[in-house]
């Protein structure tokens, strides 16, 4: 499975995960405060490792309303919320690991 | 293309692994700030480390936040304070120590490095004011590093130096007896010191260096840990080349925050040190990955080959993810900020004659090493010479920090807490070298040092 194929929006993607027991809305808790402040979902992927719940998003935040920190304070209150770990990263800290 | 499987990995590299950058340090030109009023002078430094490092701290949180990597320290490296302050008309530089450590405050770093001079071949009248400033320069501030490089391969090791150290430490300690000789962590002796490492308290801004630089400490024992376990049972190609990729990750985090920490500050970036920094939690020890390499305890017969390949291997792997590698760049064995190594020595695996060996391999030396409190000031200047002898000829970095804990005996603990951790205090051996050290003069650098 690969991610971030698209070239366009280069720089702008914020990677955002969740881990945790899977529930109901999950996914509606995530997206809702994406479509609030304006971030353009690019993909979405989901699977069940041992008997978590791990979920990616890619979105670009060129729109966006809030940026990066304000956008990981709204998430991680969520996730406490919904009993599960959300993070969001800039992309760099995953590409830069991985390729040269 | 990234696959979901590498965005897992970097989670869980940072959230089960401990992997952090452990410093962004900012290296910062003093050398301008010379002046024949010590005040001037001081009033200079304070000034332009305020001006230069004023955002430092809240541009490494901002990057924090934003790759998700914790940055555990940001810190300041400045010009060796004997170079700046020997302009100055005064005999004590306990005044240079002070505004260092004011201006660290101001801007936040919890450790400022440079109170320093480098007397490998001969000690000038600013460097000799420096080194006896050091026992109260390191008593009263709290955030100031001392660091005296005594011995290079190309000029041999001044040996006056060395038994002056071994005096100097025993009065640090001393002075700083009611907090375990806490003065001895912030206090380095150096062969062949590099002028751009980040890591405390060793670092200095070296001379050949630009007017500011940002230089960048990168740690991760826990995830180079992790990965040995995974290929147990497995052969030495296997495993060197395991350690070599999990190195080349944890660089390029740490090329990602130099880089944008350098732009974001409009300094030039300098160097990334990949060195493998442990830390007193569990799981983030370099004595565990010896020991998950098959050793039944660190200190063992075979810890030597262990961390021999451990740290070609963390090179190799850095070497590649960096376009400037520098500083120390190896494995550190710190006893007391490392959890497997203060196990080791309590178990009785791990001895200070096996640690010299070990320094021979490694990146480092004798590092936060306690010694009885009645250890005399010859002996510990013997453990140095033997140090900076392994550096001299083997034309690498090593270094002894070492603390005489006050009124401590073999069995007790020096408890310095945080980053510095705890050290079960190690025997020496009882026979003297004192006649040795009191010769006086230099030993002269040797025949491979003739290199032109």
């Amino acid at each position: 499975m690969s991610l971030l194929e698209k070239d366009e929006k280069q720089g702008k993607r914020i990677i955002i995960t969740v881990i945790g027991p899977d529930r109901v809305g999950i996914i509606a808790g995530v997206t809702g405060i994406l479509a609030k402040y304006n971030f353009n979902i690019l993909d979405i992927s989901q699977t069940i490792m041992q008997e978590f719940l791990v979920m990616m998003l890619i979105v670009d935040s060129e729109n966006s309303t809030i940026d990066l920190s304000e956008l990981k304070n709204n998430l991680a209150d969520k996730g406490t919320e919904l009993g599960v770990r959300i993070d969001a990263q800039h992309e760099d800290a995953f590409k830069f690991m991985h390729r040269l | 293309m990234l696959t979901i499987q590498e965005i897992m990995e970097t989670i869980t590299m940072v959230q089960e692994e401990h992997l952090d950058i452990r410093t962004i340090t900012m290296g910062i030109s003093l050398r301008d700030c010379a002046d024949n009023d010590p005040r001037a002078a001081c009033r200079k430094i304070y000034d332009k480390i305020t001006r230069l490092a004023g955002n430092l701290v809240p541009v490494g949180e901002a990057i924090a936040r934003e790759y998700g990597i914790p940055i555990v320290n940001k810190r300041i490296s400045v010009t060796p304070i004997a170079l700046v302050a020997e302009g100055s008309h005064t005999d004590d530089y306990l005044i240079f120590a002070e505004t260092l450590d004011r201006a660290a405050a101001e801007v936040g770093v919890n450790f400022i490095g440079g109170f320093s001079a480098l007397v490998h071949k001969g000690i000038t009248g600013g460097d000799r004011k420096l080194l006896d400033s050091i026992p109260a320069a390191l008593d009263t501030t709290e955030r100031v590093c001392a660091s005296v490089n005594v011995a290079t391969t190309k000029a041999g090791i001044n040996m006056d130096a060395v038994a002056l150290m071994g005096r100097v430490i025993k009065e640090v300690a001393s002075r700083t007896a009611d907090r375990d000789g806490l003065g001895c962590a912030k206090l380095v002796v150096f062969a062949n010191v590099p002028e751009d490492n980040p890591f405390m308290a060793g670092a200095f801004h070296g001379v050949g260096e630009p007017e500011s630089v940002i230089n960048v400490g990168v740690s991760g024992p826990g995830v180079v840990k992790r990965a040995v376990e995974r290929v147990k049972g497995s052969d030495f190609g296997t495993l060197a080349e395991t350690v070599k990729k999990s190195a080349f990750k944890i660089t390029r985090m740490g090329e990602l925050v130099g880089r944008s920490a350098a732009a974001r500050l409009n300094v030039p970036f300098g160097i990334v040190d990949i060195s493998l920094a442990p830390t007193p939690a569990v799981g983030d020890s370099v004595a565990e990955i010896l020991e998950a390499m098959g050793l039944e305890r660190c200190g063992t017969h075979g810890t030597t080959a262990a961390l021999a390949l451990l740290n070609d291997a963390v090179k190799k792997g850095g070497a590649m993810a960096s376009s400037y590698v520098g500083g120390l760049s190896g494995a550190f064995i710190p006893v007391s900020e490392d959890a497997g190594m203060i196990r080791a020595v309590e178990e009785g695996a791990l001895q200070l004659d096996k640690l010299e060996a070990m320094t021979c391999v490694c990146s480092v030396g004798l590092d936060m090493i306690a010694v009885p409190g009645d250890t005399p000031a010859e002996t510990i200047s013997a453990i140095i010479a033997d140090e900076m002898a392994i550096g001299m000829i083997n034309q690498k970095t090593t270094a002894v920090r070492i603390i005489p804990a006050p009124n401590k005996q073999v069995g007790d603990h020096v408890e310095f807490g945080g980053l510095l951790g705890r050290a079960p205090v190690m025997p020496v051996h009882r026979f003297s070298a004192a006649d040795f050290v009191r010769r006086g003069g230099r030993i002269p650098a040797p025949i491979h040092s003739l290199s032109n």
